[in-house]
This record gives structure tokens, sequence and C-alpha cells, in this order.
């Protein structure tokens, strides 16, 4: 067909099938019933460091869909993360409400809470550095307010009471069960399903447009400022309920597990290791990110003997870690996935 | 009756006028053209008309609506669209998906926006790139890309900013075509270009800008004949 055609009604031409969200999917199906069984391989000592990988995880992804794919660089993703947290422990304590619908409730507060600070940041057009900045103050002031709040137990943080037995309602186990995996694996897999479909969505395809170029946006009647919303409030919501699921599996909550700044770089590293914006990328970089530090930590508390004058080095383990992130960021500037597509397409 | 109507529109940076008191009428479906130095004050004018900008004064009427200091995306959702000199892709998606983002906002169905986009990516002339990252493509085929999403809104008036320049003039040719052919189905068109030779061929009417202000409007033949034109932009070898 040349230019100078003039359709009145334009046929349709022969379309590849559109982007494959049904694939991905299946292949989400797949590597979740294969971790399914991960409980069964892993002895019972290396449960906790499953546990914690799989909320990690569950943070990144959250961290990804307003970072990544919406393009507003967060680093307090610990607000979002405590006030799951809190929210979980502190109705379980003061009113006994279930962790199930604390988890909703939670993650509805977050929404509010990052819909609040975003809609700020925004409506006063902080970008970048200065948006990623804005959002590390609030993430600081909720420090500080959850240390000085009595209600929450002050600096003493809040214990959630361990049960004499199991119950489904109140989302407490044996010690060793593990349910304690397979639930957040099934959260996990429920934050992966939402992603695959916002990617896809009419939403998510404004959002990646807005993050690519603003201003392009905007002249194609994309209201920026409602999509960009749109995106943060799903971010907050799902690190909400890696922070509920928190409490209820270490039984405590204080101001640093919440709000310190550890939690948001938490929900950072595993999306830029495994590949910000993809929608594998977290789960890959959580895989990785999440044993590597606690292998690192215990190779290092019980150093091989050829390595035994590290013995005792306190620290030292972090050092190890943060060295081997740099070099990962090095080789694979977009993460690992990120740069395996890249590489796959070219 | 005019399908957009300026009056006294301007635009100030601090102390800088970029655009003086500007009154226009652009009857429906016309083919309007304008030319002047850099910094006339031509992409202000764009960017006032299409909402990037609020005007500082004056009042803007499309269609016999009131647009005076509309965001953006409510001037482009009302019919008035424009492209961008300086092509701003949406790096991360292919050609469809690029212009698929604009259909979607025409149809709810995705696959109606799908087919959609790609129908008209095809029309402009970009399907052997249709499944290509925008990043990838030549200055060409950006520009092209450019009017495909404009397009894929289906707008009532189109604001070309030099979507010929940097072509070189076998890329120019189809592009005039398509031109003449969006402009065939109905759509009002406003373009800013250097190019003299498609700015005569396509023109029904001319308005030169200089400095921010109107320097001369009317027929294309009568404009490029007068002596302060000549002097300002066309210089004395133009014939």
């Amino acid at each position: 067909m040349t230019a100078t055609d003039a359709p009145a009604a334009p046929q349709a031409p022969k379309l590849r099938p559109a982007n494959g969200a049904k694939r991905q999917y299946t292949f989400l199906l797949i590597v979740i019933a294969a971790l399914f069984f991960v409980p069964y391989i892993l002895p019972d000592s290396a449960q906790p460091v499953a546990v914690r990988t799989l909320i990690f995880a569950i943070m990144a992804v959250g961290w990804n869909l307003m970072s990544g794919f919406g393009g507003m660089f967060s680093f307090g993703h610990a607000v979002f993360f405590g006030v799951g947290a809190y929210t979980d422990a502190y109705l379980l304590t003061a009113f006994g409400v279930s962790p199930w619908l604390s988890m909703i409730i939670g993650a509805v507060l977050a929404a509010g809470v990052g819909l609040t600070i975003a809609y700020f940041c925004l409506r006063y057009k902080l970008a970048g550095s200065y948006f990623a900045l804005a959002t590390f103050a609030f993430a600081q002031m909720f420090y500080l307010l959850s240390q000085n709040l009595g209600f929450l137990n002050k600096t003493d943080g809040i214990n959630v009471p361990l049960l004499p037995e199991e119950s489904w309602a109140m989302l407490q186990f044996d010690q060793d069960s593990k349910f304690y995996f397979w639930i957040p694996l099934v959260i996990l897999g429920l934050a992966m399903a939402v992603t695959i479909y916002f990617a896809h969505s009419r939403a998510g395809q404004f959002a990646q447009a807005i993050r690519d170029d603003a201003t392009a946006a905007e002249s194609l009647g994309i209201k920026v400022m409602k999509y960009r919303l749109i995106t943060v409030a799903m971010s907050c919501a799902i690190t909400a309920v890696a922070g509920a699921y928190y409490s209820q599996y270490y039984l405590f909550v204080g101001p640093e597990q919440a709000f310190g700044i550890h939690v948001s770089t938490d929900a950072i590293i595993p999306a830029v290791i495994g590949g910000i914006g993809t929608i594998w990328g977290p789960l890959i970089g959580a895989a990785v990110v999440g044993p590597l530090s606690e292998l690192i930590a215990h190779l290092l508390r019980n150093p091989p003997e050829f390595l035994e004058f590290l013995q005792g080095t306190s620290g030292l383990d972090v050092a190890v870690y943060a060295a081997l992130l740099i070099v990962i960021v090095i080789f694979l500037p977009k993460g690992i996935y990120g740069t395996i597509r890249e590489r796959m397409r070219k | 009756m005019s399908l957009l109507t300026l009056d006294g529109v301007s635009k100030s940076f601090g102390g800088l006028k970029a655009l003086g008191e500007t009154t226009l009428e652009i009857p429906e479906h016309e083919f309007f053209g304008i030319i002047g130095p850099n910094g006339a004050g031509k992409t202000t004018l764009f960017s006032v008309l299409a909402g990037q900008l609020a005007p500082s004064s004056g009042q803007m009427m499309f269609d016999g609506v009131d647009i005076t200091g509309w965001s953006a995306d409510k001037t482009a959702a009302q019919g008035l669209v424009r492209t961008f000199q300086l092509m701003r892709p949406f790096e991360s998606m292919t050609v469809l998906e690029n212009v698929t983002i604009a259909s979607h906002n025409k149809y709810r169905s995705p696959h109606k926006a799908r087919e959609h986009a790609a129908a008209v990516v095809e029309r402009v002339g970009l399907d052997s790139y249709m499944y290509a990252m925008s990043g990838t493509l030549p200055t060409a085929g950006l520009k092209r890309l450019e009017l495909a999403r404009a397009l894929a809104l289906e707008p009532r008036m189109i604001l070309l900013d030099e979507v010929l320049a940097g072509l070189v003039p076998t890329e120019r040719a189809p592009i005039i075509d398509l031109l003449r052919s969006i402009h065939a189905e109905g759509v009002t068109v406003m373009f800013v270009e250097h190019i003299m030779a498609a700015v005569m061929a396509l023109s029904e009417r001319l308005l030169v800008m200089h400095e921010g202000r109107e320097l001369a409007l009317g027929l294309p033949e009568e404009v490029i004949a007068n002596q302060q034109v000549i002097d300002a932009y066309l210089g004395e070898d133009y014939s």
C-alpha cells in the first residue's frame, strides 16, 4: 500500500498475535509450581532464608511497578512495607483482627499513603533524584513517627503473641510448617500475575508511555497524573502485603524492621539486580540476592580453613555482599534478566 | 464557521515575549502553512495551541469550545493534536505499540485499538518496521511515527511541526502525498515548515512569523512576493 491511498475504512492487516501475556501466565504458573517443592528439598534450617527471599521478592515486585514500569524511582518503599507491617501487628494485638483482613486493610492504607505522597511530589513536578529523595524523606518521617507514637509502642515495637496451636485464621503454624513458605509463595504468584496483567493492560501501557516520555504521552490525550497514581497505588499495596506477612512470620515489628533505610533498599536491590521494569527481573533478582547475603554471612562466620584469618571480622559480610552487587551491576547494567533480554533481541 | 479562533493570544517567558498577541481564524478543512526564521515563535504557538504551555493572554476557541488554558491531554481528546519537531518516541516500545498507545484513546477494546494502530502504521508506510523497537528507527521513520501517533487519534485538526525537516528529497515526496491524503479526508492541517517547495505546494494560506508576531498572512504567492517577508526570511535570492 502506498501513502497516497486514502482508506476510508482501514482494512485490518495481518497482525502478529498480541504480546505474549498468555505465555507469561503459563510460565509464571510453572515457576510457582516448581517453587512449591522447595521446602521438601531445603533443610529446615534454610527455610527462614527462603521465606525472607520470598518477602524480598514481593517487595521488589511492588517496587518495580512504580519505579520500573512507572519510572518513578522510590527510595522510600519502607513506608509502605512498614504501614503493612504495623497495621497487621497493631490490629491483631489491639483488636484481634485476622492477619488476612489486616493484609487487605494495610494494603489499602499503604495505597492511600502512597497516593498522597506521590500526588504532592508529582504536583510539584519532582522527578528523578528529587522524587527519590522526597520518598526517602517520607520514609525517615515514618521512622521517627513510629518511634514516638505511643499506640505503636514507640521504640519497643509490637510483639505478635504466639498461639498455643496452629490457626489458619490467625496465620500461625508449627515453627517448621511448610505453610510459612507456601503462603508468601502464593502471594508472590498473585503479585506477579498482577504485574503481567498490568503490563499488558491499557492503564499499564499508558504508564509505560508516560515513563518513556510524559510530554508525548500527554499530547496523545493521556491523563498523566491519573495513570501515574494508579501505578503508585498498586505498587504500595503489594509492598504492604509483604510487610504484613513479615510481622506474622517474625512475630515482631519495630521502627527499624518496618521503616529502616535497609527496608527501602531491600525492595530496590532485587529489582535492580534482576532488571528494572521487566516482569521477571524482581523474581530473578530476589532469587540471587536473597540467598547471597545469607551465604556470604554464613561463609564468613564459619570460614573454610584457608580463609581462617577472616574469622570474627564483623561487618565484612556486608562489604563482600556490596562488592558482589557492584560487580553484577557493572557486568549486567540492565540487570540479569534485562541484559539477557537485550542481547537476545540483537 | 472557523474551526480554530485565536483572539489576542500571547506567550511571555519572564520579560521575553516569545509570542506576541496573535489573532487568527482557521476555517474548517484549511491547509494552513506557517513559515518564519528560527525563534519566530512558531513552535511556541503550537505549544500554546496544544496545551503544553498556558497562554499569557488571549482566548482560543476550538470547534466552538473555549480551550484557553486547557491541558494537553484534554486538548488532544477534543481533536486538536500536535506532532513534535524533535521526535519523542516511546523508546521501550515497538512502532506498533507506540501507535497503539494513541489508538487506545479512541478504542476501549485492546484488540480494536491494536488493529486500528496497525492500519495507521501501514498507512504512513512503516509496515516493515511494525515490530521494530521505536528507538532504532532512522529519522525519516521517526517522523512518520510522530505522524502515525497523531493520526491514530483521528484528529479534527492536526498541528505538524516540521515533519519534513531532516529528510532527503526522496523521503519527502511520499510524506507530502500522505499529508495531502490526510487533508483530503477532511482533517484541518496547520503546519510549520522550512522546505519552501512543500510550503508552496500544500498551503492554502500562509502565515509568516517574525520575532513572535505576524509579518504577513495571505495566499502563498502574495506572501512570498511581500518585500518585508523577503527581507526577514526568504532573502533576495528566493524566486
